[in-house]
């Protein structure tokens, strides 16, 4: 018999979007509140693993097609890329740099390069998170 | 003032989370246990915004949204284990 939850999938299709808004503003605001890579990337974790709630993993795999363990390169690869970078300009692995620029919507704004690694960690904990969820969490 | 009234209110949800945590252990079925930990995470949230309160800071904010999304997520699983037995399916459909 299958059972009818709708009131579920109904509720996770706006909670979810809400999860990873709040997620993207974690990510965002750690350079000067709490929060940070770790902590927006889990919470975006978070959201999907909702969605592998409340549908299969059949259907979240074909709404995001995304190779988790892509991930997990692609993030190690920006941390060790942003490290990697410091070098060309003859200082030591892993300095960063900073500069305001005047964007068109936002006025001045500080860009730093941490955040580049910490997109680096966002990308490594989300593929490490779904990877051993849906890995391990799959009943056959 | 304030002060006393945010000590008496944590006092209050200490004692409702006691409450709570007889429930937790004393059960007679696993939905009571589920459904008082995720009143549990409630308390606790109510908990982090009078010590907020107490301590002058806005640096707990996002710990308030946090637990209530991890006790939404998690009351959630536990109900999906309870009722089918598997929390995350391949196929929907058989």
């Amino acid at each position: 018999m299958r059972t009818n939850d709708v009131i579920l999938q109904t509720v996770t299709t706006i909670v979810s979007f809400m999860i990873i808004l709040f997620s993207v503003q974690l990510f965002f605001a750690g350079h000067y509140h709490p929060g940070g890579g770790f902590i927006g990337g889990l919470m975006t974790s978070g959201a999907l693993v909702l969605l592998l709630l409340a549908f299969d993993i059949k259907t979240v795999s074909k709404i995001l097609p995304v190779d988790y363990k892509l991930l997990i390169a692609i993030g190690l690869l920006l941390a060790v890329g942003t490290g990697a970078g410091a070098l060309l300009f003859d200082v030591p692995f892993l300095t960063h740099a900073y500069n305001y620029f005047n964007l068109p919507l936002l006025g001045k704004t500080s860009l730093h390069t941490a955040v580049i690694f910490d997109t680096g960690v966002y990308l490594v904990v989300i593929g490490v998170t779904m990877t051993i969820i849906q890995t391990i969490g799959v009943s056959e | 003032m304030l002060e006393a009234i945010i000590q008496i209110s944590l006092l209050a949800v200490s004692i409702s989370m006691i409450g709570l945590i007889y429930r937790v252990i004393v059960g007679p079925t696993t939905p009571d246990r589920v459904v008082a930990l995720d009143a549990l995470g409630v308390n606790l949230i109510a908990i982090i915004a009078l010590a907020s309160m107490l301590l002058h800071s806005k640096s707990f904010l996002e710990v308030i949204l946090l637990i209530g999304i991890l006790a939404f997520i998690g009351t959630v699983a536990f109900s999906k284990f309870l009722e089918k037995g598997a929390i995350i399916e391949h196929d929907r459909d058989h």
